[in-house]
């Protein structure tokens, strides 16, 4: 059995069939995790207990011959921002070491209810905060692709995970791209659903108006599955939607002919990677030959989508872990003598550079007199944006552009310089901030060997589109 | 153009973010804040007079991501998590209180 390339499908199949068991396909992923993880830091803590003990609930169906939930038996890793009871939860911060949240996040619980197995949590950038998953107090992730360059982030656990065998599939989240740009660094398939789509109980909160959990797969049939599972909404999440949950698989396999594609002008401009381009282009090409209408789109604002993203996502953040003092959970420096020196000395010691460095700017650009210029600025520039995707969608069914500007770059290349790491978010912030859907799919990889992906856009609760199309590009790859 | 951040501001703010930096960090700060701010001035080009602020997807959709009503829970009293199990996870508490260091000096 390829673990590098197993499915929910091929693995379920080798589960009814008696070639393998819950519990030995459980063992195969840790001992693989045991043989190979050490050079790629995936994973921050294993939840073999809770596993196996999944394991083996699903192995007595088996061997009773009972009808087996959708997920039955499937090991996958999870996002070390989403809560999980029996493990630890970092967000990979040192804040927050030593912390066993005593609560499971509800998409977590609703795989698991479906038969997951969740072998352990994964890393990542710390709060989230990061597009290399360099910012993680933990060390960082090595993409399995090439050892020597990030995985991307924030999610790069989750993704390098997929990539590398060491889970059938994993749930990562996404605020400005933390899902789709690695899916696209490491050559898996990642979905980000629509803001709303999935119950964000249990997700350590980053920034509320944007942050999704999504997963991460090895085809885009997997991707509507998990979606399906997780999907609905929740008593304990007024934000989750009651909007009717779709049967996402059967969606993302109807032909895509006759589809309207939107191709807008502003993601092809300069500082796209000649490779990239190429590869997207031959995408879009493909799905002409599958009988799609391609159309020229232009989003104007786009931009101006980095801007907007960095001041609200950072405002949004100096509010979310302003809870991070050093009293209820984690870390606390016992050096203070006073409430207010605690406070700030735990803050001191637990959060990385990146996390102070947008603290700081979310704190200015909410404070006295900065109010109006900067938070309310780009709240009324992300309408703009918003509304550039919903004209374009009355025109197309869904939107097709490339993932990343470059593919993944090298470990340490960028990291003295936070614009150029917030720049390879180009792509992804714009649908962000809309809260539209979207798939990040491989396309191909660079002459040296490197994944690129295409990224798919669909309206809001319509990710039974965007998988379409991402199946149909998937169907065209070799 | 906004104004330059001064060594003083990027105090200031820490203080109001509750940080404590080393004077290292606040030049590190300042330096990454000006220009992280040099880059968002460019939302400055863009008229957005009248345009309304949008903070949330659920508006721009007309309440679609939170049908009204029917976002709001049924008012019933559910368990919720255990106070032991909570308080556990505290550095430090005596099983009913958290407990920080003295808030008020004499």
């Amino acid at each position: 059995m390829n673990l590098e390339t197993l499915s929910i499908d091929q693995a379920r199949a080798a589960l009814t069939s008696g070639e393998t068991t819950a519990t030995a396909l459980a063992e195969a992923h840790y001992e693989r995790i045991a043989q190979k993880d050490d050079e790629i830091n995936s994973y921050l803590s294993l939840a073999k207990d809770r596993a196996l003990a999944q394991a083996a609930k699903i192995d007595a169906l088996l061997k009773a011959g009972d009808p087996l939930p959708p997920l039955a038996g499937i090991p996958l890793g999870i996002k070390d921002v989403l809560t999980m009871v029996g493990s630890p939860a970092t967000a990979g911060s040192k804040i927050l070491e030593g912390y066993h949240p005593p609560y499971d996040c509800t998409a977590v619980a609703k795989l698991e209810a479906a038969g997951a197995v969740l072998l352990g949590k994964l890393n990542c950038d710390e709060f989230a905060m990061g597009s290399s998953n360099e910012n993680s107090a933990y060390g960082p992730v090595h993409n399995p692709r090439a050892l020597d360059r990030v995985p991307g982030g924030s999610s790069g656990g989750s993704a390098a995970a997929v990539a590398a065998g060491f889970c059938v599939a994993s749930l990562g989240t996404d605020t400005g791209g933390s899902i789709r740009q690695p899916a696209a660094f490491c050559g898996v398939t990642g979905l980000l659903p629509t803001w709303g789509r999935v119950s964000r109980f249990g997700l350590i909160a980053f920034a509320s108006s944007l942050d999704r959990i999504g997963p991460f797969t090895k085809n885009v049939k997997d991707a509507a599955t998990l979606l399906g599972v997780m999907a609905g909404s929740d008593i304990m999440d007024a934000t989750a939607s009651h909007t009717p949950v779709n049967d996402y698989v059967a969606e993302s396999q109807k032909p895509v002919a006759g589809l309207k594609i939107g191709v807008p002008e502003e993601y092809f401009g300069e500082g796209l990677d000649p490779e990239i381009r190429a590869a997207v282009e031959k995408s879009i090409a493909d799905l002409k030959a599958a009988g799609c209408e391609i159309k020229k789109i232009s989003l104007p604002h786009t931009r101006y989508a980095i801007p907007t993203y960095y001041v609200i996502a950072t405002a949004e953040a100096s509010s979310n872990l302003s809870r991070f003092d050093g009293v209820r959970f984690g870390l606390r420096d016992k050096s203070a003598s006073t409430l207010t020196g605690m406070y700030r000395q735990t803050r001191d010691a637990g959060f990385g550079a990146e996390v102070k460095r947008r603290i700081l700017l979310g704190t200015y650009a909410l404070s006295a007199g900065y109010y109006d210029a900067y938070y309310k600025k780009a709240q009324q520039v992300r309408t703009l944006l918003t509304r550039d995707f919903l004209s374009a969608f009355n025109e197309v069914d869904a939107i097709v552009t490339p993932m990343t500007p470059t593919p993944a770059f090298k470990l340490g290349e960028k990291t003295d310089d936070p614009v150029a790491m917030y720049l390879a978010d180009v792509y992804t912030v714009a649908a962000s901030l809309a809260g539209i859907c979207g798939v990040s799919v491989p396309c191909g990889n660079t002459k040296d060997g490197l994944p690129i992906g295409v990224q798919i856009l669909g309206k809001h609760f319509e990710e039974g589109m965007a998988l379409r199309v991402a199946q149909a590009v998937e169907n065209s790859q070799p | 153009m906004s104004e330059t951040v001064t060594a003083d501001v990027v105090r200031r703010v820490a203080e109001l973010a509750l940080l404590e930096l080393k004077d290292d960090e606040v030049a590190r700060m300042q330096k990454d804040l000006n220009a992280i701010l040099g880059h968002i001035d460019q939302l400055n080009e863009l008229d957005t007079a009248g345009v309304p602020p949008m903070a949330q997807v659920s508006e721009i959709l007309g309440g679609q991501v939170e049908a009204s009503a029917e976002a709001l829970r049924e008012d019933v009293v559910r368990p919720s998590i255990d106070r032991n199990a909570v308080l556990r996870e505290a550095p430090e508490a005596d099983h009913r209180f958290f407990k920080v260091p003295k808030v008020i000096e004499r």
